[in-house]
């Protein structure tokens, strides 16, 4: 009997510091959690509730007015537009970048001539600032001295014009993407089994029936994680849309994304409680996106 | 078969073909850049007839934008907020990573699933309360400041998770036999083994941070304390039809990061696409 208790106590004690290791290890990286992400939400939404005080006076209570501004049609903040340029700049960005990606993917996970090259001239826009991206799309851009207008030989006003800038800033978005989903797409290809294709070509089907009865169903699980991650990163349009369109854009109106008016309002204007009402909306909407998403996944995505 | 050869070499030269237009495509912007750089303003503003080539290629906008625009500051801060944050999070990540993936500990599974939630929520929700702690603790335009939102990592921890749990079991057993305590097991014979992950969360880490440009532009407003990134964005509006010497501080602001990736190329796409698509 001593004999059996004697390695069951060891065990326990084998625990108890396994658990203090484990305990000792995740700390760090918990407190930060807390301390830089947990307790920050919790204050944005707190602060939403409040009027940022000019200087020397605290901040004002005004329950539910910062929301009333953001989502009245007649308040102060133009949160729904901008949600609607934000949707539109995701409807250019997220199918255009996604379905060329797939063309090249599939192109380059074949035997092919220079496919390092290819690679990775696509995937460099990834390596470079958005800031420099921004400022290189915007002079190629511009109305009189931008190359695009000398090649076509027009004289559009691409960021400009409110009816095109948005699709002007969605195409500097699929440029800059459209390589990172190429990456994803070929190592998703490459797990589907080569069976697959050799007992196709056995029964004599063709490359383009391959494609969309072997490939897009079983490439369905990595389409899927880049749609979601797409469609979330297309939502959070920043970086692009400040450094092209100047505030004296006539186009800017319809072109301004929810975190563009989120940086506006909490940082140009110091309205950090309408800020933390604009960012708390986006948030119930990302969420809401990500929740439908994941809800879809059963009905097309396809796991072996 | 002859046609059947004939035609597969009809699809390549059409694969090709669509592929040496993508690239071209992929490719103007950068090189636009590169040719205006070294052009003077009335080149790059000449439309009839339209410059193509500078007519010499002279560093004389490098130099001025170097001068003026503090590049020595921006390539020293950028890449001191780059180093510390990569420290920290593959620190921080591959500590936590371990115990979430090889140790039994209470609360594991609460504090995994907090991990997961912060990985859900975008990120624009931590600024104003971050922006408010640096400003409090006087950290405005300091490196500090820039490492600040950056010292852990969900997505890192996440990573390194899955790192340590594709490890064989029988390990730390064997370890143990030896007499190593978990501290050691950890760092002696766990940790050497998940370096393509740590490498991976590095590369993601230094590229985020260097791609970067609400948080910089927000705690180092100074010309002197900000990034490459937002010193971009301040220079832009200050004159914003130098052609040459935006399009040469895009370059210098570009190079050092594409030029790594030139030479890293596998590791950096290897360390970007684990990503999840957080970049």
């Amino acid at each position: 009997m001593a004999k059996e208790k004697q390695p069951k106590a060891k065990m326990t004690k084998a625990q108890k510091t396994a658990a203090i290791w484990g305990l000792a290890f995740v700390a760090p990286t918990m407190i930060g959690l807390i301390v830089l992400n947990f307790y920050p939400i919790i204050d944005t939404v707190y602060q939403s509730f409040f009027k940022t005080g000019d200087f020397g006076i605290g901040n004002v209570f005004v329950g539910l007015q910062n929301y009333q501004n953001v989502l009245s049609t007649s308040g102060s903040v133009p949160f729904w537009s901008a949600l609607l340029n934000t949707f539109k700049y995701a409807i250019i960005e997220v199918p255009f970048s996604v379905v060329l990606a797939l063309i090249f993917a599939v192109f380059l996970n074949r035997k092919i001539a220079f496919r390092g090259g290819y690679r990775t001239i696509f995937f460099l826009p990834m390596v470079a600032a958005p800031a420099a991206i921004a400022m290189v799309w915007k002079f190629l851009y511009n109305q009189q001295y931008g190359l695009l207008n000398h090649l076509f030989g027009t004289a559009t006003a691409w960021i400009s014009d409110p009816s095109i800038a948005w699709i002007s800033i969605g195409v500097i978005g699929v440029w800059s993407i459209v390589g990172y989903n190429m990456i994803l797409f070929i190592s998703g290809l490459q797990e589907i089994p080569h069976d697959y294709y050799e007992a196709a070509e056995i029964d004599g089907s063709t490359g383009i029936h391959q494609f969309f009865h072997i490939t897009i169903p079983l490439l369905s699980p990595t389409t899927f994680f880049i749609l979601q991650t797409r469609i979330i990163g297309a939502l959070q349009v920043f970086d692009l849309i400040y450094m092209v369109m100047d505030n004296s854009n006539a186009a800017l109106p319809s072109v301004q994304s929810v975190v563009f008016l989120f940086y506006q309002q909490a940082f140009t204007f110091n309205q950090r409680g309408l800020g933390a009402a604009i960012v708390v909306c986006m948030l119930i909407i990302i969420l809401l996106i990500t929740f439908i998403l994941q809800k879809s996944e059963k009905k097309w995505v396809f796991y072996n | 078969m002859e046609s059947y050869a004939l035609k597969k070499r009809v699809t390549q030269v059409i694969i090709h073909a669509i592929l040496i237009v993508a690239s071209i495509t992929m490719l103007v912007p950068f090189l636009w850049m590169v040719l205006t750089a070294f052009k003077t303003v009335s080149e790059s503003t000449a439309i009839n007839p339209f410059v193509i080539f500078p007519s010499s290629w002279k560093f004389d906008n490098f130099a001025t934008v170097w001068q003026s625009y503090n590049f020595f500051y921006l390539y020293k801060n950028t890449l001191l907020m780059i180093f510390f944050r990569v420290v920290c999070a593959v620190l921080t990540a591959t500590m936590a990573g371990y115990a979430f993936g090889r140790l039994k500990f209470p609360l594991k599974n609460f504090l995994f699933s907090l991990v997961l939630v912060q990985m859900m929520v975008p990120s624009q929700i931590f600024i104003i309360p971050q922006y408010i702690m640096v400003s409090k603790m006087k950290a405005l335009n300091t490196i500090f400041g820039l490492v600040f939102p950056g010292m852990v990592t969900a997505f890192g921890t996440f990573l390194l998770k899955t790192g340590y749990q594709g490890l064989p079991r029988d390990l730390e057993e064997a370890a143990s036999i030896d007499g190593c305590n978990i501290g050691q097991q950890f760092l002696l014979i766990m940790a050497p083994l998940t370096r393509s992950s740590m490498v991976s969360l590095g590369i993601f880490t230094a590229v985020f941070a260097f791609k970067d440009l609400m948080w910089p532009m927000i705690v180092c407003s100074n010309a002197t304390s900000t990034t490459l990134s937002a010193g971009l964005a301040k220079m832009q509006g200050q004159f914003s039809s130098n052609f040459p010497q935006l399009m040469a501080a895009a370059l210098l602001a570009c190079l050092p990061m594409i030029i790594l990736y030139l030479i890293f190329q596998k590791q950096f796409v290897e360390g970007i696409a684990t990503s999840g698509g957080k970049l």
